[in-house]
């Protein structure tokens, strides 16, 4: 005798297992006063050499820290260390993107009171770290004027999941004939009102345009901290 | 490509449902948004490698596809955008980055055979 289906109702979230360890994280940052900034964007974007030169800036003014994840090597690491703020490697092995569990597992021994700002650089990719939260205050995605003004368009749902975009090697953008309006109007086609910074660690224009949004950001959500 | 492990995932999720219950799992019904981050086709070949040697094998990933909705300020309600490129209300031309609906990735019911 066979039996007909039956639906069971579940609802249940695919991801939940992440999203309780990133709502954890988060409690956690908040109490802690530890702004936590994550970054995304292609590979060669300019991710880490962005991210080596505003822990050398801030690094005097205040207490910062920064994990990053790569998929074998921990070069990365290595070079951000140069800042003299505390890092730490994620490395990936063959994982696409960070989850909020390794986020967690790569904090244990850190006290995250001394902290204001945490970075966590996400691997070098634009697809998957966008399912993934990991309890940040702020997504950043950056993109680099070498790869083409439409690059929101081709990858909208990590751009309208960020929160602010940094356009890197500013310097270069005249050689490469970037358009900055075209890609203005595709970021804010994707992701309406988004903040824009374009920069440019070479020279260091609009770097430390981009660090005073990021301490009126923590100002305005860490208002008991700071 | 992290299809796998979503779809990994799935299978885990939904067999932890199946045995509160004391149910055998036919299929699993999934809501899938566009801003979920997870490509469709590329979770339904997945799907079949994750249920390998477990108990969900042979069972069917059905997806309900689940549209983008924003609201929209200016008409006071959820609407849909242009299309994913282009955030603006597909009825006024309202620009809105307050997505509402889109990036779920959610088991709504399993199908179970007694």
């Amino acid at each position: 005798m066979t039996h007909e289906p039956r639906l069971v109702e579940v609802r249940r979230n695919v991801l939940k297992q992440n999203d309780v360890i990133a709502r954890a994280l988060r409690d956690q940052f908040h109490t802690a006063g530890t702004f936590v900034v994550s970054m995304v964007s292609s590979p060669g974007s300019g991710k880490t050499a962005f991210l080596e030169k505003i822990l050398t800036l801030m690094k005097p003014k205040c207490r910062v820290a920064a994990l990053v994840g790569d998929l074998a090597t921990d070069n990365d690491a290595a070079r951000l260390a140069r800042s003299q703020a505390p890092v730490k490697q994620i490395t990936t092995g063959t994982l696409c993107h960070l989850e909020a569990a390794m986020v967690q597992k790569a904090l244990q021994g850190w006290k995250l009171e001394d902290l204001d700002f945490l970075f966590v650089e996400n691997v070098g990719n634009l697809v998957c770290p966008s399912s993934y939260d990991l309890g940040e205050d702020l997504r950043l995605v950056l993109m680099s004027v070498t790869e083409g003004e439409d690059k929101p368009l081709k990858y909208p749902t990590i751009f309208n999941s960020a929160d602010v975009a940094v356009i890197t090697k500013m310097d270069l953008a005249k050689a490469v004939e970037f358009d900055e309006q075209a890609a203005n109007r595709s970021i804010q086609s994707v992701r309406p009102g988004m903040a824009v910074f374009k920069v440019s660690v070479k020279s260091g224009d609009g770097v430390e345009e981009f660090l005073k949004f990021l301490n009126a950001r923590r100002v305005e959500s860490r208002p008991a901290t700071v | 490509m992290h299809e796998l492990s979503i779809a990994m995932s799935i299978v885990d999720a939904a067999q932890e449902e199946a045995e509160k219950r004391g149910v055998q799992v036919a299929a699993v019904h999934l809501r899938l948004g566009p801003l979920s981050g997870v490509v469709r086709d590329a979770l339904l070949s997945s799907y079949e490698l994750a249920c390998y040697d477990t108990p969900l094998k042979g069972t069917q990933l059905i997806i309900e596809d689940v549209p983008i909705l924003v609201y929209c300020p200016k008409c006071k309600a959820e609407r849909e955008p242009t299309s994913m490129q282009f955030f603006y209300c597909r009825e006024c031309g309202t620009p809105s980055a307050d997505v509402r609906h889109g990036k779920e990735l959610e088991i709504v019911a399993l199908e179970v055979q007694e």
